[in-house]
């Protein structure tokens, strides 16, 4: 078909155009816009009917007008070329070099969009990944093909973190290909710096690839990005059989691109003006985690985003939860603590968890242990609470055992540096060690024969 | 015949014009690809159509076809341990034809039309049957027996009839109708939106066990009653469900992940075939039916598939069987609801969601229920339905909570704060409620023991005082209060913690029969009574509360059905010595 240019622009409204006079755009259809100046940018159609087409614009509107602008429909659905000579490139949010190399000559395109991964082909994520953070192989494993957010507010480490966890994700005893894809949606150029350097300092950068969209550049490209990243990711898993690492960093930045078009396209709005179909949308994001029976790659996500005003049941992070297979959330209180990781477990979960661990995976005693942390430390933060109340002097023994286990675990079991990698053995060590705090009869949630045969009775109990 | 034509698309939804007799509800094929919509709204010549597959690519002037039929699923044998979409797709066909990712505008048969099953006619010829008649049956696996029915609305002579292999295409005989001579097959369809007629609706009697403690004993489903599970995200909704489709006691299971992730829906596809019924030791995938339609697979299917879900689930019903249907999660299915209404330029009712919500929440759940089914024998079957709410933020205040407890009967209220202590299953006990708790006691009191019911109230007293105790607690501290006191808090602590607390990842206390819950629960209370009464003679909670017979009574969990009975025995015995000595102890100082 030849792509038609239409110079009936009607209406120019925040990031959407109203042309007329089209009769058979297609649904998702892109095109390439021409303003005033002779500048071109993108855009991609949101409805269409009979005589009118509503299009989205991917990037500055600047320049656009009704009288010059022109509209051309190319014909086809948002793709991407993708090649294994993406990896150690830099991006902008639609997919140019940004790192002034050479355009990408792809064989192949793909759709940017994706079709759903049938369920029935899914493989059931199961191997262990070791971050080498204890709060997060200890408490709340990854396995391969999950999607665990980070869960963050403005000023916490999250990016430290995330780049601790790109730099020392591993899975014990293979030694298969791997990639980090990583996707920024309208993070500051600082931001954007940290992570470059992070990545080319530890030698990653070879096995990475970069979209950047910054937050001066247009936020509708923001839409797009995540899309574009995923669809790389699946080139390398799924083609190229790696293991690939996706971090998208900031989800709300994302989500507020979208709150911005459906504001413009005068849909009635859910909760807090995001549109009804965020939990959809966010979905055809996080859903591309996975591993597919058969093939080899597979692919783990950990997009970040930022809770406005640490609030967990906003919108976003409420329906990310509802989406991913748990979350690590990051606590302001642990942080003025001068905890690094400001990990609070008891926020924190890995739904899948148990596929990663046990006899054979970790250790055996891992999900008791675990399970016992946690009640210890949500028990030991119960008396925290009371203590300011009482005096520590009124609680009883028991209380103050529990107390000091807590202290513990904050300090010993959650803390580690920001290059600390610690294995799974130290990890489940330390967690021995915070337990040596309580009598054996406190310790309900393990068997007793892996009291018997992992308690450190020599440090007390 | 003239075909229709596109004239708006905006996701989901596409306006078509000129189609031939539109119908509401009416199936239609949209664009090259055939893709598969049902007519929602009809205004003059045009009909809006909401589509189930994704609508990239359609543009006006494409064609639409109206099929002329209704929605609707096929019933047969065949259905059991086949996992579809939502709109009643088999994924692992799909799969073979389309790959790893799932391909538009795809139409499979839903169930295997090669496939020769063994068919005994239990009818003969020349006999006089009317609809919902069995008149043969199909062992459709080593747990269930499928009983081939007369088609609703169907009476005659029987011609034709016999026994011997025949796929579902096939025909099996014939009925001779006032209207003529219509063949029988072994499958026949059924439209999703019409709930399969019954003759009348029974009272809910005896419970859906399910081998959960804090259900079974605490809060209790009846067999065709209805539950509602609200909770924030991870408080373990989807856990509950899976361990209800696992443990409980009905015959057939249909579990609907409407919405939801397709990791999870993975994994029940791996454990559910190597788990074993309790009874039988089959598979439990021999008596289940999946319909999966994870979130990022088209909203609109995800509207179908609690209908196409429940249809199975009342087909099973008809047959004389238990069914329950666990639908995870009716959130999804309303934001589904919401978007495809957002689309349509409607109105909307609270936060956006459309003012019918309310309606077709309680239509839907209104398909539940222990009925006398439509046949000669009045065969009894039910259809228990426990839907999954997901409230944004954890709020039970918005609109898909409230509505859904103004029409459930069993109220299982997940928390999140029991949740982050990893109190498992992290229903609360305070706020959760069964209406079903005084028309069962009757059965608890016939089948399991006679003091059961007056043991459920004992406990949940002991919890309920703990409560009020906290508050003074958190005022004075633990060692202010009075000893008759502190003993109940310990006692409290023992029912939340050996009691009420199960670990759906342990082999052994993933399950407990009815039976065992009661030797447990009687165990504790006993133990309770006991250290009150030592408590009044004189003895200390504390020196109670470190007795070694209490991490007995904290193995009861982990112990085998088949050793219950006997490590009781020890623990009664030594339960009596030990509380013994601390008195004495006491009474000497």
């Amino acid at each position: 078909m030849i792509p038609l240019t239409y110079k009936t622009i009607r209406q120019v409204a925040g990031p959407l155009l109203f042309v007329e006079g089209v009769n058979d755009a297609a649904y998702g259809e892109i095109v390439e816009i021409t303003n005033a100046l002779g500048e071109r940018v993108r855009g991609q159609v949101l409805e269409s009917g009979k005589g009118l087409a509503v299009v989205q614009v991917f990037g500055s509107t600047l320049g656009l007008d009704v009288n010059s602008s022109s509209v051309r429909f190319l014909g086809e659905t948002a793709r991407v070329g993708v090649s294994d000579e993406m990896l150690g490139r830099v991006f902008d949010g639609l997919g140019n070099p940004r790192d002034g190399g050479a355009p990408i000559v792809a064989k192949e395109k793909f759709d940017i969009v994706g079709s759903a991964i049938n369920p029935y082909s899914r493989e059931e994520p199961s191997e262990f990944i070791q971050t080498g953070i204890s709060a997060i192989d200890g408490m709340n494993t990854l396995v391969r093909g999950q999607k665990l957010p980070l869960f963050s507010g403005a000023g916490l480490p999250h990016n430290v973190l995330a780049a601790q966890i790109a730099r020392q994700a591993k899975v014990l005893g293979a030694s298969e290909e791997f990639a980090v894809v990583f996707a920024a949606m309208g993070i500051t150029s600082e931001e954007a710096n940290f992570f470059m350097r992070e990545f080319e300092e530890t030698g990653a950068l070879e096995r990475s690839v970069l979209f950047l969209n910054l937050s001066s550049d247009p936020s509708m490209e923001r839409v797009l990005t995540p899309r574009l990243a995923l669809t790389t990711a699946e080139f390398f898993a799924y083609e190229k059989e790696m293991h690939v690492l996706v971090i998208l960093t900031d989800m709300t930045n994302y989500c507020e691109a979208l709150r911005e078009i459906s504001a413009a396209r005068d849909e009635v709005p859910g909760r807090r003006g995001y549109p009804g179909y965020m939990y959809t949308d966010l979905a055809t994001i996080y859903e591309r985690a996975g591993k597919i029976r058969g093939r080899k790659g597979s692919i783990t996500q950990m997009p970040i985003l930022t809770m406005p005003a640490d609030d967990k049941t906003h919108p976003i992070p409420d329906l990310t939860g509802y989406i991913t297979e748990g979350q690590v959330y990051l606590s302001r209180e642990l942080e003025r603590a001068g905890i690094y990781p400001p990990i609070d477990v008891l926020e924190s979960l890995s739904r899948l968890m148990n596929q990663g661990i046990g006899r054979g995976k970790t250790r055996e005693d891992h999900r008791g242990l675990a399970d016992q942390l946690y009640a210890a430390y949500a028990q030991g933060k119960d008396v925290r609470a009371l203590s300011a109340i009482v005096g520590v002097e009124a609680l009883s023994e028991n209380d103050r055992r529990y107390l000091r286990a807590a202290e513990r675990f904050e300090k010993m079991f959650v803390a580690q540096g920001v290059y600390e990698d610690r294995t799974i053995e130290q990890t489940l060590e330390i967690g021995w060690e915070v337990l040596a705090e309580l009598p054996d009869s406190e310790l309900k949630k393990i068997r007793p024969e892996y009291i018997q045969k992992y308690r450190k009775k020599a440090s007390g109990g | 015949m003239a075909d229709g034509y596109v004239v708006r698309v905006s996701g989901p939804v596409v306006v078509a014009e000129g189609l031939e007799e539109p119908k509401m509800y009416d199936v239609v094929k949209v664009g090259e690809l055939g893709l598969v919509g049902e007519i929602i709204r009809i205004q003059g010549s045009k009909a809006t159509v909401q589509v189930y597959e994704d609508t990239t690519g359609v543009r006006p002037g494409d064609k639409v076809v109206n099929t002329k039929q209704a929605l609707s699923v096929e019933l047969g044998p065949g259905l059991l341990s086949s996992i579809y979409d939502g709109v009643q797709r088999p994924l692992s066909v799909l799969r073979e034809e389309s790959g790893d990712f799932i391909a538009r505008g795809i139409s499979i048969a839903p169930l295997d039309e090669k496939k020769k099953w063994e068919f005994q006619a239990q009818k003969k010829d020349g006999e006089e049957v009317v609809e919902g008649e069995v008149i043969g049956i199909v062992q459709e696996t080593p747990l269930i027996t499928h009983r081939i029915m007369v088609p609703i609305g169907l009476r005659g002579k029987l011609k034709g009839l016999r026994s011997g292999e025949y796929t579902i295409r096939d025909p099996i005989g014939s009925i001779a109708t006032p209207q003529g001579e219509v063949e029988l097959f072994l499958a026949t369809k059924w439209r999703v939106r019409t709930p399969r007629p019954i003759l009348r609706k029974l009272p809910p009697d005896s419970p859906l066990l399910t081998g959960q403690r804090v259900l079974d004993t605490f809060f209790p489903v009846a067999k065709g009653g209805t539950a509602a599970i609200p909770g924030p995200f991870g408080s373990g909704k989807t856990v509950t469900q899976q361990q209800l489709a696992k443990w409980a006691d009905s015959n057939v299971i249909v579990y609907v992940g409407c919405g939801e992730r397709g990791n999870e829906m993975t994994e029940v596809l791996a454990t559910f075939p190597e788990l074993e019924d309790p009874k039988s030791k089959r598979p439990l995938m021999e008596r289940t039916i999946l319909v999966a339609n994870t979130s990022n697979m088209p909203v609109a299917a995800r509207e179908a598939s609690i209908y196409t879900g429940i249809t199975m689930a009342e087909y099973y019903r008809d047959m004389g069987y238990d069914v329950a249907l666990m639908a995870d999660s009716t959130s999804r299915w309303a934001e589904a609801l919401r978007e495809i209404s957002g689309r349509l330029e409607e109105m909307p009712g609270e936060e956006g969601y459309p003012a019918y919500l309310g309606r077709r929440l309680a239509e839907f759940y209104e398909r539940a229920g222990k009925v006398v089914v439509v046949s000669p024998d009045k065969r009894v079957g039910s259809v228990t339905v426990v839907g999954a709410v997901s409230p944004p933020g954890g709020d039970f205040s918005e609109p898909v909570s409230q509505n859904t407890l103004r029409v459930t009967r069993v109220f299982w209220a997940l928390d999140a704060s029991l949740a982050s202590r990893r109190h498992f299953p992290s229903i609360n006990w305070l706020t959760s409620y069964s209406l079903y708790v005084d028309t069962l006691s009757t059965w608890y009191s016939k089948n399991v023991a006679d003091e059961f019911p007056a043991l459920r109230k004992e406990a949940l007293e002991v919890l309920q005082k703990e409560a009020e105790l906290q508050d003074i607690v958190q005022l004075v501290g633990y060692d202010a209060l009075p000893e008759a006191e502190k003993g109940l808090l310990d006692l409290a602590r023992m029912i939340r913690e050996d009691y009420l607390q199960q670990n759906a990842f342990d082999e052994v206390d993933t399950y407990t029969s009815i039976h065992k819950q009661y030797v447990m629960l009687r165990t504790i209370l006993a133990f309770g009574r006991r250290t009150a009464e030592a408590i009044r003679r004189g003895a200390q909670a504390t020196q109670l509360s470190s007795l070694p017979v209490k991490s007995k009574i904290s193995r009861l969990k982990w112990t085998p059905e088949a050793e219950v009975d006997r490590l009781v025995e020890e623990i009664e015995r030594e339960m009596g010595e030990q509380i013994e000595g601390v008195v004495r102890e006491a009474v000497a100082q």
